[in-house]
């Protein structure tokens, strides 16, 4: 009732206001301007509804790119999940090999995105590379530049490399919360280990894993400088995920009003995906 | 230094947490909210804290209205019942944090802190860290913190639930002598009914979100205003049964009854739920006037000096406690005796409307 | 694995043999021992507590026992078979721990399940094992909610219930299992499980700090401290007879007064005046003290001067502190006994006035 009306704290988020602004609200509102409209250069620009929306989704180059998108996106969830799991489990909970085994893993982590790509560019050319030029010494025909299939795998593998850490250490911190007394109480039950997993270590871990399939499933999503800087997208457009593809239209052929578009239907499907995807284990969290 | 709840509400997400609830405290009471785990005795500490908002109603503190006002705009200090301490920092320095934040000087710290350590038995571990401490020892140190600055308003949030039996008995003793010289307002929330009678002092029985009954503790605990007070406020459980008074006769059933004596003389005819503490019913006869009960034993509990025994007794649940050694088999059919010149009477509302001769 | 059956047998008698535990690979000094050296012999179907403060190696013990925790040294027999090396689930045991665990995702039900399924019981013989169980617990109305919407003592019923349910249990260990149930709760489940033991005959291993639970439970208190066993009695026992004055005073609540006194020609003089005692010193010399229970200090004409510095209402009774000399005495008064205004005479009664030297009862040697 008598609750003071301070103003100033106006001042406080001014900064934040800002940012946010200047960082989020004007680019996508700029996007938001460009897909609905056309342009011929001089800053001229006419209204063209929702023409580019439908081109595009009518184009088999954005079919092609958003299913192999979806494709990657799911082959190294399906992958990243279950190891990440494997890999917390079978780390120490106490002792001196913890802070060993989690600096290991938190080292990919730390390396800049552009580096990851041109160190495995370079680990995997198949003439010089200590990769390439080993599975070539050992009979396979391995040449990620030219061929599609060796493009795809070196692309997951990378990928798996660098993320699955995150997976790990999410899990890990999930699974050292749970006490002693679990463990001890399902001994004596005499649950195998499989029970154990499933009935305490899984559902303790529930929370977390939640969070690192969203994450993952967003950043795949957005995923762009390693596989720009490993394979540019070939060979041909193999590799060619969303996100390039978008670079390609926007940058390369400065088609503005469809990569507007293809902008905007991008950041649609990933906030509807994992809207759904939360609510989903939300509710089952509930129950 | 008074705190006063005005027609205090919360609620969240549509349903009430507190119902309406008018209170004083005074200054340099000492008061002991009494009830069960989900009672709201912790949901009243944080708005009496700060830390929530009511929903409606008002905080006086000393004459002044303090609702909305921040929890560091006021002089508070808590004591959780989980230990929380600075780990990083040695037990001097835990106990000497808020005097260092309120810029007091050197010596008069050190002098503080080595006063406050003093009177909690703690002195000789000022240079350790919390983790080298036993449960017993950190939650010295956190009361320690909280009772170091002159705060206006104490709230102890069962803070001896975690320690040891023992250690609980010594620290009981000890709590009510350290604001003994204080003008403070104490609030201690437990769970258990003896703690509130020993603590001494004020308490608040609270069920599910209401303050059933507030008064000088022992008072409560002998001249209960309700039944529900008197069930808070029993521990072990208090035996209950309905009863009818016709003329100058209470009876249980047609075998079991009694002449009325003394002030339930003045009851008018009706049903009333009677209730008796379990001391007041032994396996030895007390006097004449003691009624009979035939019991079926559920199980006897025989600590060394004294008897619990679980029975079954017009077709409820009832405790006997007494002294000495009384075995008794499962199944067994005993006679136990009822002092019923010391139970309560209560109404239809479940108000009292006769308490026990000698206020018992 | 099939680890069904491995060792077979029902409700054991259970010796330890010379046990002793260190956390510490190679301990040295008496302090680096969590456990010192022991022996005890349970019988078959008896109720017994472990009772001390934290960190007196009672919950190590019940480790030991249970199998969680392999000793130092000594033995561990069931039936005379050794079983120091068997793993929990080989043993057949069952254990209650201080926070209740259950397994969140399943059904009460299934919690209940849990240790029979595991051990490849056929699906019909569960079913009716656990309605069995749940009515005695009072679970019956709750089986088919989730275990994780119970409240805390519905939990512990679940734990405690996962142990009743198996029919080749040698004990049932409970590790402090009412620390986190109200007072009310707190008190029927207490006077639960005694009813279950005398149903049953279950042998039950409880470990606690709280002597009323371990004094209602048990028919043999095992009472420690320092990681030593200090007395091993019946309740009335350690309530009359303590061994030591750790035992008086951890027993009973307010516990056992304990006194300096001066022994002067055989005669124990305190408060200037000479007590009567019912042990005799034996011209031992050390530290002399007489421990007198609060139960047994009266008000009198002539007696112990003393003066009353507090009464506490514990309901039924008061507690009086009373000073004499400097030293605090402890005396219960019923509410029906008046109490004389500041300074009194106290009596003790000498049938339970005992000499202890340097802790120990005077005229009989400790456990060691």
């Amino acid at each position: 009732m008598n609750k003071p009306v301070n103003q100033k704290a106006w001042l406080f988020v001014m900064p934040v206001l800002v940012l946010v602004a200047f960082n989020a609200i004007v680019p996508l509102m700029t996007v938001v301007n460009y897909s609905v409209q056309e342009t011929f250069g001089n800053n001229v620009f006419l209204w063209s509804g929702l023409m580019w929306f439908e081109e595009l989704l009518r184009s088999d180059r954005f079919q092609d790119a958003f299913v192999r998108q979806l494709y990657f996106t799911f082959t190294i969830l399906a992958i990243q999940i279950p190891l990440g799991i494997i890999i917390a489990l079978a780390m120490p909970r106490k002792g001196a090999w913890v802070s060993v085994c989690l600096v290991l893993m938190a080292l990919p982590l730390l390396i800049p995105w552009n580096v990851v790509g041109a160190m495995w560019n370079i680990f995997a050319l198949p003439e010089i590379g200590l990769l390439g030029k080993t599975l070539n010494n050992m009979g396979f025909d391995y040449n990620y530049t030219r061929q599609a299939g060796a493009a795809w795998a070196t692309l997951i593998v990378m990928d798996v490399w660098h993320w699955t850490s995150l997976v790990v250490l999410l899990c890990y911190a999930g699974l050292t919360s749970i006490p002693d007394a679990f463990y001890q109480a399902a001994r004596i039950d005499g649950a195998s280990s499989w029970a154990i997993f499933r009935y305490i270590q899984l559902p303790k871990m529930k929370r977390v894993l939640t969070i690192a399939v969203l994450l993952r499933f967003m950043d795949s999503f957005n995923i762009y400088t390693e596989p720009l800087v490993l394979t540019g997208g070939g060979p041909g457009n193999s590799t060619t995920l969303l996100s390039i593809d978008l670079a390609k239209k926007a940058l390369g052929e400065f088609d503005l009003g469809p990569a507007g578009a293809m902008s905007l239907i991008y950041f649609l499907v990933i906030l509807l995906a994992s809207w759904i995807f939360y609510t989903l284990m939300m509710k089952n969290e509930e129950q | 230094m008074s705190l006063e709840l005005k027609q205090v509400v919360k609620r969240v997400d549509g349903q009430t947490h507190i119902h309406p609830v008018d209170l004083v405290l005074e200054p340099g009471s000492f008061n002991t909210l009494l009830g069960t785990t989900l009672a709201g005795k912790t949901t009243l500490m944080q708005i009496m804290a700060g830390l929530e908002k009511p929903t409606s109603g008002e905080i006086w503190f000393n004459g002044r209205n303090v609702t909305g006002v921040a929890v560091q705009k006021r002089n508070v200090s808590m004591v959780h019942q989980l230990f929380i301490n600075y780990p990083m920092m040695n037990v001097f320095d835990n106990i000497a944090s808020p005097l260092k934040i309120g810029g007091y000087s050197a010596t008069d710290i050190k002098k503080r802190v080595g006063e406050m350590a003093e009177l909690l038995h703690i002195s000789d571990l000022l240079d350790r860290r919390p983790s080298e401490l036993s449960g017993g020892q950190q939650q010295r140190t956190a009361m320690a913190r909280a009772l170091v600055k002159q705060s206006d308003l104490i709230l102890l949030d069962e803070p001896l639930a975690n320690l040891d039996f023992k250690l609980r008995e010594d620290l009981r003793d000890q709590l009510p002598r350290l604001f003994a010289r204080r003008e403070c307002v104490v609030v201690y929330a437990t769970t258990e009914p003896v703690e509130a009678l020993l603590l001494g002092g004020k308490t608040v029985a609270v069920h599910e979100g209401k303050v059933v009954q507030f008064g000088v503790s022992s008072q409560i605990y002998h001249q209960p205003g309700s039944l529900i007070s008197a069930r808070v406020f029993s521990e072990p459980p208090i035996n209950t049964t309905t009863v009818v008074k016709t003329g100058n006769k209470i009876a249980i059933n047609e075998t079991v009854h009694w002449a009325c004596q003394g002030s339930t003389k003045q009851l008018p005819d009706g049903k009333y739920t009677l209730a008796i503490r379990p001391h007041h019913v032994t396996p030895v006869r007390p006097h004449k006037t003691a009624i009979t009960i035939d019991a079926i034993v559920e199980v006897a509990e025989l600590s060394g000096s004294e008897s619990i025994i679980h029975f079954e007794a017009f077709g409820q649940s009832w405790v006997s406690q007494s002294h000495g050694v009384h075995p008794f088999a499962n199944g067994e059919k005993a006679k136990l005796f009822a002092d019923v010149s010391k139970a309560f009477y209560f109404d239809a509302e479940g108000q009292i409307a006769c308490s026990a001769d000698g206020g018992i | 694995m099939p680890v069904q059956q491995t060792v077979a047998f029902e409700m054991a008698k259970i010796t330890l043999s010379g046990l002793a535990h260190s956390y510490l690979p190679s301990p040295v000094k008496p302090q680096d021992w969590a456990l010192k050296r022991l022996d005890i012999e349970w019988q078959n179907g008896g109720a017994y507590a472990l009772l001390g403060p934290s960190g007196c190696g009672k919950t190590t013990l019940l480790n030991v026992i249970s199998g969680l925790l392999t000793p130092s040294q000594g033995k561990v027999l069931f039936d005379d078979k050794d079983v120091t090396v068997l793993q929990p689930d080989q043993r057949h045991i069952a254990q209650v721990f201080q926070f209740p665990v259950v397994y969140d995702t399943m059904t009460v039900f299934d919690n209940l399940a849990f240790p029979l399924r595991n051990r490849g019981l056929p699906e019909d013989q569960v079913k009716t094992r656990v309605h069995t169980i749940a009515e005695m617990i009072d679970l019956t109305s709750m089986l088919k909610k989730r275990a994780s919407g119970l409240s805390a003592d519905g939990k512990q019923k679940i734990s405690l219930g996962r142990g009743l349910v198996r029919e080749d249990v040698n004990a049932i260990l409970f590790d402090e299992p009412l620390t986190v149930i109200d007072p009310h709760l707190k008190f029927l489940l207490r006077a639960k499980l005694k009813e279950l033991h005398q149903r049953f005959n279950n042998t039950m291993i409880y470990v606690t700090h709280d002597q009323t639970e371990a004094l209602t439970f048990a028919d043999q208190v095992v009472v420690m401290n320092m990681g030593e066993i200090v007395q091993i009695g019946t309740p009335v026992e350690l309530f009359e007879k303590p061994q030591h004055t750790f035992v008086g005073h951890f027993i009973g609540s307010p516990g056992m007064n304990v006194l300096p006194c001066d022994i002067d020609n055989g005669a124990v003089m305190f408060g200037g005046r000479k007590l009567a005692t019912t042990n005799k010193i034996t011209g031992q010399s050390g530290k002399t003290e007489i421990g007198i229970r609060p139960e047994f200090i009266k008000f009198t004409k002539t007696g112990i001067a003393a003066k009353i510095i507090k009464v506490a209402d514990a309901g039924r009774f008061n507690i009086v502190q009373a000073d004499c000399h400097g030293t605090r005495i402890n005396l219960l008064a019923m509410k029906s006994e008046s109490i004389p205004s500041e300074n009194v005479k106290l009596s003790f009664d000498p049938k339970n006035t005992r000499i202890y030297v340097d802790g120990w009862l005077a005229g009989e040697r400790g456990l060691q």
